[in-house]
């Protein structure tokens, strides 16, 4: 059984957004990162966010390579899930064309948009080259 | 206001059992509670049941009216929790605070998970539904994963490896050996943890707790009443704590460290009025070894980064000085997630009865910890027991 696929107004455009290159991430006035859709910063409560453009790179934080997946991900495991850090917000994306025992933390990744086999869209890291 | 007394408890055996509703799981567990206490279930004033994924494994919601009219009562207020596998621990919390004002005087709290009719791959998408369905599912989280993203940024921030999380199975497993609840009554090396396939790395198949089918339940009494009724309830609910996290790891600051159980802790052990030295022994939310290293650590049994060679040197083991999961934990005796929470109190007050098969390594304990966690410790509970002077 997978989740149906319906629209996330706010976080479509997140994702339309990313796969443009024209990535972003929310700060309050405290700059606390958070991502959308928000309403309040989930930090500190303050209402007023802005748009701010997200780093070009960032940087993976932990990784692991998932054995037994989900249905959704039935034909893709083993696969390799990471946390990146990108500034003031962290992200986590499924990295794609990458030996697992060649992932470390440290590295940098570029952010983009896949469809999985569901049908939904999904934020995936590519390691750039040094 | 008086600690509310746990008059009863009751259990199911832990296991595989994808032939069995929920209902009927959690009418075993609840009615055997009551028998234990001695009470009939017209003496209930409220029920409180933990459940999480009954919509995707019996497609059944709305299952509080069906588990009151399991125990005869069908007209009592009755309420289901879902903080996935902290259900019945915030059931338990919530139950304890409305005997300890006096609102009520009877409550039956408990839970019931059926996951085995699922299948593998079934029941890990139930699990990872506790997840951020936006930033985490879909990016390939599951629920081992989640542990695995955070076992990985433990070793980078202290240091250690894999070997040291198998002496947590092996510990976990030999401590279920007597339990006659438990799912896995054998034990295991750290040999076969180590040579044992891969989850999500670095966690092995034996760093995982299995898929159990299962319920639990107390009754609980205020002190009034079990004074005029004449119960018999040495085990107090001393102390309750509650308190909660980001529900995707990415935005929380530290991925090693869990500040929603420290949080529950100090609440729970402030209303106890105890410091973590009066602590004889706890139950842990393990559902991967390195949660219950995460556990220990946030608890204030160990410093940060301390609590991975804790079972290793035998601090933790049934001979150390605080043994942790005594029951076997999730790790060995199973956990059926919304039944987790109660089902560690039910043990906890079976362990300082007197009445659990590894009472004698904890004979002179007045005090037991209670701790279950829900998703990445998104949610998290503490309670605190104690033998009543």
């Amino acid at each position: 059984m997978t989740a149906p696929t319906s629209t996330n107004a706010g976080h479509d455009e997140w994702l339309d957004a990313i796969a443009a290159g024209e990535g972003y991430y929310l700060e309050c006035s405290d700059g606390h990162g958070s991502l959308p859709p928000r309403r309040a910063c989930p930090v500190c409560g303050a209402r007023e966010l802005d748009r701010q453009p997200l780093p070009a790179t960032g940087e993976i934080v932990t990784h692991t390579t998932v054995h037994v997946p989900t249905p959704e991900f039935d034909g893709e495991a083993p696969y390799v899930t990471a946390i990146a850090e990108f500034g003031p917000v962290r992200l986590t994306g499924l990295l794609r064309g990458t030996d697992p025992d060649a992932v470390a933390a440290g590295q940098a990744v570029l952010p983009t948009v896949g469809d999985g086999d569901d049908g939904r869209r999904r934020l995936q890291f590519e390691i750039v080259a040094e | 206001m008086s600690p509310p007394r746990i008059a009863g408890v009751g259990l199911t055996h832990f296991g595989v059992h994808p032939e069995r509703t929920s209902r009927d799981l959690f009418a075993e567990a609840a009615l055997a509670a009551l028998d234990d206490a001695g009470l009939d279930a017209t003496e209930l004033d409220e029920l409180y049941y933990g459940n999480f994924m009954g919509e995707l494994a019996e497609h059944q919601g709305h299952q509080g009216p069906l588990v009151a009219e399991a125990l005869g009562v069908s007209e009592r207020p009755v309420t289901r929790y879902e903080s996935a596998c902290a259900s019945s621990g915030v059931a338990l919390h919530d139950a304890v605070r409305a005997v300890r004002t006096g609102e009520i005087d009877v409550a039956l709290v408990g839970g019931a998970e059926r996951m085995n009719n699922l299948g593998t791959a079934g029941a890990t998408e139930g699990l990872a539904i506790a997840a951020d369905d936006l930033f985490e599912i879909r990016a390939g989280v599951t629920f081992p994963g989640a542990y695995a993203l955070m076992a990985r940024a433990y070793f980078a921030e202290f240091g250690g490896d894999r070997s040291e999380l198998a002496h947590v199975a092996v510990k976990n497993h030999a401590n279920a050996l007597p339990n006659e609840y438990a799912q896995f009554q054998r034990e295991i090396t750290v040999e076969e943890a180590l040579e044992a396939p891969m989850i999500a790395e670095p966690l092995g198949l034996y760093d995982a707790c299995p898929i159990t089918d299962g319920a639990s339940a107390l009754v609980l009494v205020s002190d009034a009443y079990a004074a005029e009724h004449d119960v018999d309830a040495p085990v107090v609910v001393s102390g309750a704590g509650q308190a909660g996290d980001t529900l995707a790891l990415q935005d929380r600051r530290d991925l090693f460290y869990t500040p929603a159980t420290s949080r529950a802790a100090e609440a729970a052990y402030a209303e106890a009025d105890i410091g973590v030295e009066a602590i004889d022994f706890a139950e842990v939310h393990d559902c991967f070894t390195i949660a219950e290293v995460l556990a220990i650590e946030a608890l204030g049994l160990y410093e940060p980064g301390a609590g991975l060679a804790a079972a290793r040197d035998g601090e933790t083991t049934r001979d150390g000085e605080t043994p942790i999961n005594l029951s076997g934990g999730l790790k060995a005796k199973g956990h059926p997630v919304g039944a987790t929470g109660t089902s560690q109190a039910v043990e906890v007050t079976r362990l300082l009865r007197g009445d659990h098969p590894n009472s004698d390594v904890v004979a002179d304990a007045t005090t037991g910890v209670a701790h279950n966690a829900g998703g990445t410790v998104a949610s998290a509970t503490v309670h605190v027991l104690e033998v009543a002077e």
